[in-house]
């Protein structure tokens, strides 16, 4: 009863132990659901961006059909497929730390920086192929303003051209295309970084600092890595396949 | 016997979180969450008054119906900067950062936050922040008033917005990774036996606190970029010529800048429940009542923005609904009034410093909670809205609510941050000064208000003038009561008298290491057994010791 | 709480139903619904997607209820954002001043 203390020795045990946790399934716990909540931070950013998305498209939705048509949908659909598999080979690499397969852990890390870097690699492609087009817009770079060629009626089909579906105006799908660079700019940044902590992990985890007992940063970096996967799951079909069924012809 | 009465003091070593290590080095990267609550008093109130600063400039400029002061574009400047500095680098970060930090691993019997580190990093962000800021200020200052309407910020302002606006956008990841460490901290490393209905009250609002921090936040950080880009790049997402709606800024701004009033009286209600329950040594009145209208304050904050879109061509209905919204959204409040009052009801009340604060705050609150009501009436709001009277209605909220509670506060826990004592006589004068000072500064401007002078002009009609000299000699006398406390707890520091570990006489855990603390809080970690507010009724207690610890508990 | 292991064949199935999924949008995308359809089942497909990256790759489906909760109420609050905002778009032009 006079008790109301207890003396706990001081937490030992696994050198990643940090010295305010009492054990490490409480430090795994803090850290999960501190990605969880970091996450959620996320959600809430890239939040406002499809709600400006939503509002516009239901604005000027054929302007945003038109610009749609316009991205290349094979790029897209294969950035798709990139970032999928990348995210089987993030919960590869999750599973190979935690049941101490190191070599699944480690080709999967890379893997999945690989396919990361894949991502940028066709998105750069694309983004090139905007500049190419003058489809960059407001003065994002000076001198080269957004004036892209616009299809005339009769002329025949040329897929540099912007082909404006009735009701669609060049200055609307201007607003598509600020979209379509913030939304994909912003998940890019976010993939640079994601690809920036799987190599901290690559690298630590060659040091063999990860293993069944202490994989919590695996665990957590895979979190945001799949987040990021889904910010882009929505994305697609949201830039690049809304106007597809409005297309006439090639 | 009671557990509680079982306690015995372990014997106070002369080291504490203080003089555990010297040197710059060892604040700068510390990863204490006590140092570095130290580390953000020091910033916010260093920011405190260059926020004052601005403000004496607003009422000596506005003691004549002339604009003869400042020129127009300095007075725009003036009163914008008043209020980013004191919303962003000061109410927010206040209690949470240097308060919340210190306190939230000690009532809970923590070592430390979740994520210490990510406690420090949150620190140099603010100092980031503060920095690009402090270049904006001195480059030639903003002028768009601090809620950033476009078009004006986006395209007509010549003033420096981009690196304003980039200021805040740091300041925002401050925000976002102290809320996540406390939501952590709090879900996972309580001591044993302390369940969630044994936290203090405080802790409930931080938790509160630190899911506005989170979940509102990230959308102003993106309204800022857009902001931003649109400046910059001429990109039209709030550009009617380019296709945008400046109203989409406003639901993106408001969003987050409503809840963001609620992240800055939360915590500051968190501390009235402390103050109110401690100093009447009495259990707090409905103590689950007072935990969950701190959620459901959270919670129903981020329904109600729309209010201070009345007037922006919003929607009628969505009008409606949000002037409905916010009349419910005063109801927690409410309950927290009541249950404090309830608590003082036949209690025993010591009017220290503290407790003067806290009475201060209910009262001014009350008022301040009032007159947002009347604001919250669509109909009424329309004559209302951007005149004195809102100015008068969020003073009262924010300087006689969250910053009384901060005072209060402050002054509450001061034995237990700096193993001193500050001299009670004057806390009690300097407090009353405030309060005095407080209510003559903003109640002549609700009748100014209400008789319909605009806000953020520099120049006004002749009849509002002795509301205006009222209201300057007001904040004469709440500037010079503001720096009484920070002249003497800083004397306090060298020369106040040194106080033991629980000075106050109270339950609370924190009172149960000693003051200053050891850096992992707590010698052994404790074991809960009993409730938060559990005091010891006065037929058991012998002797009713007062701060400096020459009484014991038989 | 012991953790819970996924195996091998769960992922490679997730992986496989989110291949599906993608074909599945695209070519419906270049099919001609009545009204909103195209967006609806467009929507429908990226929601169903982001279920199973959720559920299986993020291991919510093992989880405690603490992260289920965080899940559900950062969707509820994007939520709010939403429909608040729309709101006001969506009724203005009930009503015709002047």
């Amino acid at each position: 009863m006079a008790e109301s203390y207890t003396t706990t020795k001081h937490a030992e045990g696994h050198p990643a132990l940090q010295h305010h946790f009492e054990n490490m399934e409480q430090q795994r716990e803090a850290g999960t659901l501190g990605m969880w909540v970091f996450l959620v931070t996320e959600i809430m950013f890239f939040g406002g961006m499809f709600l400006a998305y939503t509002l516009y498209r239901s604005k000027y939705p054929a302007a945003f059909a038109s610009a749609s048509n316009h991205l290349d949908i094979t790029l897209g659909a294969a950035n798709t497929g990139v970032l999928i598999l990348s995210s089987f080979t993030m919960a590869l690499a999750v599973y190979g730390t935690q049941v101490g397969k190191r070599k699944l852990q480690l080709f999967c890390l890379a893997l999945t920086i690989v396919l990361g870097l894949t991502f940028l690699g066709i998105k750069a492609v694309e983004y090139k192929d905007k500049y190419v087009d003058s489809l960059i817009p407001g003065t994002l770079i000076p001198g080269h303003p957004f004036s892209p060629a616009v299809q005339v009626p009769g002329e025949s089909f040329d897929e540099h051209k912007l082909h404006l579906l009735p009701g669609a105006t060049v200055k609307n799908v201007e607003m598509f295309y600020w979209i379509y660079f913030a939304m994909t700019g912003m998940h890019a940044v976010h993939m640079i970084i994601g690809v920036g902590l799987l190599s901290f992990l690559l690298f630590f985890s060659v040091k063999r600092r990860y293993g069944p007992e202490y994989h919590n940063p695996i665990e957590v970096t895979g979190l945001y890595w799949h987040f990021v996967d889904i910010v882009w799951i929505f994305l697609f079909p949201l830039l690049y396949l809304l106007g597809r069924h409005l297309e006439h012809g090639g | 016997m009671r557990a509680i009465e079982t306690f015995e003091p372990p014997a106070p070593s002369k080291v504490n979180y203080l003089n555990a290590e010297y040197g710059l080095k060892s604040w700068l990267l510390t990863r204490d969450h006590k140092r570095i609550a130290l580390l953000y008093l020091g910033s916010i109130t260093f920011f405190f008054f260059i926020g004052g600063i601005y403000a004496m400039m607003i009422r000596l400029e506005l003691l004549t119906p002339e604009g003869d002061l400042l020129q127009s574009t300095t007075y725009n400047k003036v009163f914008t900067q008043h209020g980013i500095i004191m919303i962003f680098f000061f109410l927010i970060p206040s209690i949470p950062a240097t308060l919340g930090n210190f306190l939230v691993p000690m009532m809970i019997g923590a070592k430390d936050l979740a994520f210490p580190r990510i406690n420090l990093l949150s620190w140099y962000i603010y100092i980031a922040g503060a920095l690009v800021t402090i270049y904006a200020l001195l480059a030639g200052g903003v002028d768009t008033g601090w809620t950033f309407y476009a078009p004006f910020s986006t395209t007509f302002s010549n003033s420096y917005v981009v690196a304003t606006g980039l200021g805040i956008f740091i300041n925002g990841f401050s925000s976002i990774l102290t809320g996540l460490n406390f939501i952590v901290t709090i879900h996972t490393m309580r001591a044993p036996g302390m369940t969630w209905f044994r936290l203090p009250l405080f802790i409930w609002a931080m938790y509160a606190t630190s899911l506005i921090f989170v979940l509102g936040t990230p959308v102003i950080a993106i309204t800022i970029l857009l902001m931003a880009f649109e400046r910059l790049a001429h990109v039209g997402i709030f550009d009617p010529a380019l296709g945008g709606d400046p109203v989409l800024f406003q639901h993106l701004f408001w969003f987050y800048s409503h809840p963001a009033v609620y992240i800055m009286v939360l915590p500051s209600m968190g501390v009235v429940s402390e103050l109110i329950a401690n100093f009447s040594r009495k259990n707090i009145f409905g103590y689950k009542f007072v935990a969950f209208s701190s959620l459901a304050i959270a919670v129903f904050g981020f329904l109600v923005w729309g209010h201070h879109m009345f007037v922006s061509s919003q929607s009628v209905y969505a009008g409606m609904i949000f002037s409905f919204l916010s009349f419910a959204v005063a109801i927690p409040s409410a309950i927290k009034v009541f249950n404090w009052t309830a608590t003082l009801y036949k209690s025993s009340i010591s009017y220290d410093t503290p407790m003067l604060y806290g009475l201060g705050f209910i009262c001014l609150f009350t008022i301040g909670g009032m007159t947002g009501l009347f604001l919250a009436a669509l109909a009424v709001d329309v004559h209302l809205t951007d005149t004195y009277f809102v100015v008068a209605h969020f003073h009262y909220i924010m300087v006689g609510g969250a910053l009384m509670g901060y005072l209060g506060g402050l002054h509450y826990w001061w034995p237990k941050i700096t193993g001193r004592m500050y001299p009670e006589a004057w806390g009690r004068f300097a407090a009353l000064i405030v309060f005095v000072g407080f209510n003559l500064t903003f109640m002549p401007q609700f009748v100014a208000g209400y008789m319909g002078m605009p806000r953020r002009y520099h120049a006004y009609p002749p009849e509002f003038q002795v509301f205006n000299v009222l209201s300057t000699a007001g904040a004469s006398i709440l500037g010079f009561g503001m720096l009484i406390p920070a002249i003497y707890l800083v004397w306090s520091m060298r020369y106040g008298k040194r106080a033991d570990a629980n000075p106050w006489n109270l339950p609370g855990l924190e009172w149960r290491t000693q003051s200053p603390p050891p850096t992992e809080n707590f010698e052994t970690t404790p074991v809960v057994t009993w409730e938060a507010y559990e005091f010891a009724p006065p037929e058991e207690i012998e002797v009713i010791g007062r701060l400096r610890g020459e009484f014991e508990n038989v | 709480m012991s953790e819970h292991i996924v195996p091998v064949k769960v992922y490679l199935a997730i992986f496989v139903a989110l291949l599906l999924g993608t074909a599945l949008t695209v070519v419906a995308a270049f099919h001609d619904f009545p009204w909103q359809f195209n967006t609806v089942i467009a929507l429908t497909i990226a929601s169903f997607k982001a279920t199973l990256v959720v559920l299986y790759f993020m291991h919510v489906r093992y989880s405690n209820r603490l992260v289920w909760v965080i899940v559900i109420a950062a969707l509820f609050w994007m939520g709010i954002l939403f429909a608040l905002t729309f709101s006001d778009y969506f009724t203005r032009d009930w009503i015709s001043i002047g």
